[in-house]
């Protein structure tokens, strides 16, 4: 009885130190008075504000376009350096295997400043571009990380035998390894997304002036305090990703492998 | 595969395309780049500029002077104007990463900005050569009429057992010791370890009284009535008496830190005259005024305060306090390296004392 009650607050407590910072966010976006300590009744405006503001809706373009981008192209990459690494020999892919962990294992504030050195050293001009291969170049190993397993699960002796039967090297990638990473490789891809919506240390030494993603536009607001529509806009969003995972697990899961 | 590379390469060029638009437009008398703290303009401003010059403005904001400067002495982006405070301007001069202003282009900046403020940046820039003071303010205690009794006029009140618990002290380390400083009637800036030493034992001992040690929280805390005594920057001030009228602010007799931030043109900046331009302009009355009114934070434009029209705000001893009135105003200085990591083992050792 007792052991049953204690997990129960076990339980409870936890739930509620994950989800009342959120709540709390929440509750105050709908707040009248500009200052956390008041509140000053009921209202939609910062709603309204947030999508009439251009700066902050420019800063969530440029998320949503760099995370996108950088997740589907470190997924591409990502990958083809999984099916080569597994294809290598023991040693090679022990060596590979870890030149591609230890970017992860990294300080971000390192890879930041040294991806920002390397840019002024090529003299290439600061932007949106410098953004976007600085996350594509810190995505690449979090989608190997996850590739990699289902790739040595495979069995080489399907894509041999497709061979065999006159496919062709893409063909037989496409109908037959793929199929069987494809779990690896989506959430590859997720993992990317979401670090790449997440990063602000290497985007603020790789972002040129007047380029902001969210991140670093809420970081810049610290000083004066962090406008209400922010607190909008992180509800919209933590909203979106609560019903998108609810129709996930809704959904009745499909045999991807077959 | 060939499919996914097109896709790959038409995606990249619509992109270049997009941020190539970004470059024309508006500049067609070129563009000036500008690296201000977040929220620190009034946005309308930056328009007014563009289409009075049609210089096209590149705005970009920073968090801390300590986030700014690695982008800058690197030489990542190229800036035009940037808005350091007055340690940050010093060490940037000491490192030739500042290049002199010439006043001829800014007539508004010596017309318009009071002679006091001029006096002051000296302390950081010799010769007023490599900057202009955009905002200021002070250092002081904010307090809750209705829990407090005594006059507060001195930083001792923040050792006052009366207030056990119920005081909030700045989490940083210069903030933190220039209170202990100024009260002990130091410099703010000292390197003498004896000094330091002792102002480190006050705070240890000041230590049960204090509620928190905390920046931003220092004004939703006291408007909120959760602690009767705070150090708070002036800037904020006039925000948190607006939302609770008991609140009142007040510089210590003994003294206090006075922060002037500050335009600069770096060195390397590539359209310094429309550098220039843009100072100019910001120290154009009109325009001051309506960053004042945006930002809230003290302007040094005489002119400007000249135009606001609310009599409270204009006479506030908040938001301009007669400087020759009070005794020990100091800006910080930059210390160097070994200045830096004196006071933070000092700072460490208040933080984790019992």
């Amino acid at each position: 009885m007792i052991n049953k009650v204690s997990r129960r607050i076990y339980l409870a407590l936890i739930a509620i130190f994950m989800y009342a910072p959120i709540i709390t966010l929440i509750v105050l976006s709908f707040n009248k008075s500009k200052s956390r300590a008041k509140w000053g009744g009921f209202t939609l405006k910062w709603y309204a504000g947030l999508f009439e503001n251009e700066t902050i809706m420019a800063a969530l373009r440029n998320t949503l376009l760099i995370a996108t981008l950088s997740a589907v192209i470190a997924t591409v990459i990502g990958t083809a350096a999984c099916i080569a690494i597994n294809a290598m020999k023991k040693k090679g892919r022990t060596l590979w295997m870890g030149v591609t962990n230890i970017p992860m294992l990294n300080a971000e504030i390192v890879t930041g400043i040294s991806l920002m050195l390397i840019f002024i050293v090529l003299g290439i001009k600061f932007g949106f571009m410098t953004i976007l291969i600085a996350h594509i170049t810190f995505n690449i190993p979090y989608v190997i990380l996850s590739v990699m397993p289902r790739m040595k699960t495979l069995n080489p002796s399907t894509f041999e035998a497709a061979l065999d039967l006159g496919a062709s090297h893409s063909y037989a990638f496409f109908k037959v390894v793929l199929p069987d990473i494809f779990p690896g490789v989506v959430s590859g891809f997720l993992m990317a997304f979401t670090m790449s919506i997440d990063d602000f240390v290497i985007t603020h030494f790789t972002k040129g002036a007047g380029v902001d993603t969210l991140s670093t536009k809420i970081y810049s607001e610290v000083r004066k305090g962090i406008k209400p529509e922010m607190y909008a806009l992180s509800a919209i969003i933590f909203v979106t990703i609560l019903i998108l995972l609810i129709l996930v697990n809704k959904t009745p899961k499909k045999d991807v492998a077959k | 595969m060939k499919k996914v590379m097109a896709l790959l390469l038409v995606t990249v060029m619509g992109l270049s395309l997009l941020s190539g638009c970004g470059d024309s437009g508006k500049g067609k008398n070129g563009r000036v780049v500008v690296y201000n703290w977040g929220e620190y303009i009034d946005p309308e401003t930056l328009e007014m500029f563009e289409d009075e010059y049609g210089i096209e403005v590149v705005y970009d904001e920073y968090e801390t002077n300590e986030l700014m400067y690695p982008k800058v002495s690197a030489g990542a982006t190229k800036y035009d104007v940037i808005c350091p405070s007055d340690y940050m301007v010093q060490k940037m001069i000491s490192e030739d990463l500042l290049r002199e202003i010439n006043f001829e282009n800014v007539p508004n900046a010596k017309k318009n900005i009071g002679a006091q403020y001029w006096e002051q940046s000296e302390q950081f820039d010799p010769g007023n050569k490599y900057s202009v003071p955009y905002c200021w303010g002070t250092v002081g205690i904010l307090y809750n009429t209705k829990m407090v009794n005594d006059t507060v006029d001195s930083w001792d009140i923040l050792w006052n057992t009366n207030y056990a618990g119920q005081i909030l002290m700045q989490d940083s380390v210069r903030d933190l010791f220039m209170v202990g400083l100024k009260r002990d009637g130091y410099s703010a800036n000292t390197l003498n370890p004896a000094e330091l030493e002792q102002v480190r034992d006050e705070l240890i001992a000041q230590k049960p009284l204090v509620q928190a040690y905390v920046i931003d929280a220092v004004r939703d805390k006291m408007i909120g009535n959760e602690a009767a005594i705070g150090v708070i920057y002036s800037g904020e001030a006039i925000y948190t008496q607006r939302e609770n009228p008991d609140l009142e602010y007040v510089i210590p007799k003994e003294g206090t830190n006075i922060w002037i931030d500050n335009w600069v043109i770096p060195k390397n900046s590539e359209n310094p005259e429309n550098a220039e331009l843009f100072i100019n302009f910001m120290c154009r009355p009109d325009i001051a005024l309506m960053n004042f009114d945006y930002i809230t934070y003290s302007t040094p434009n005489d002119a400007a305060r000249e135009l606001i029209e609310d009599e409270d705000i204009k006479n506030s001893e908040i938001a301009f306090p007669d400087l020759s009135k009070y005794q020990g105003l100091e800006t910080f200085d930059y210390l160097g390296q070994e200045g830096d990591e004196l006071y933070a083992g000092y700072y460490k050792e208040v933080k984790s004392a019992n």
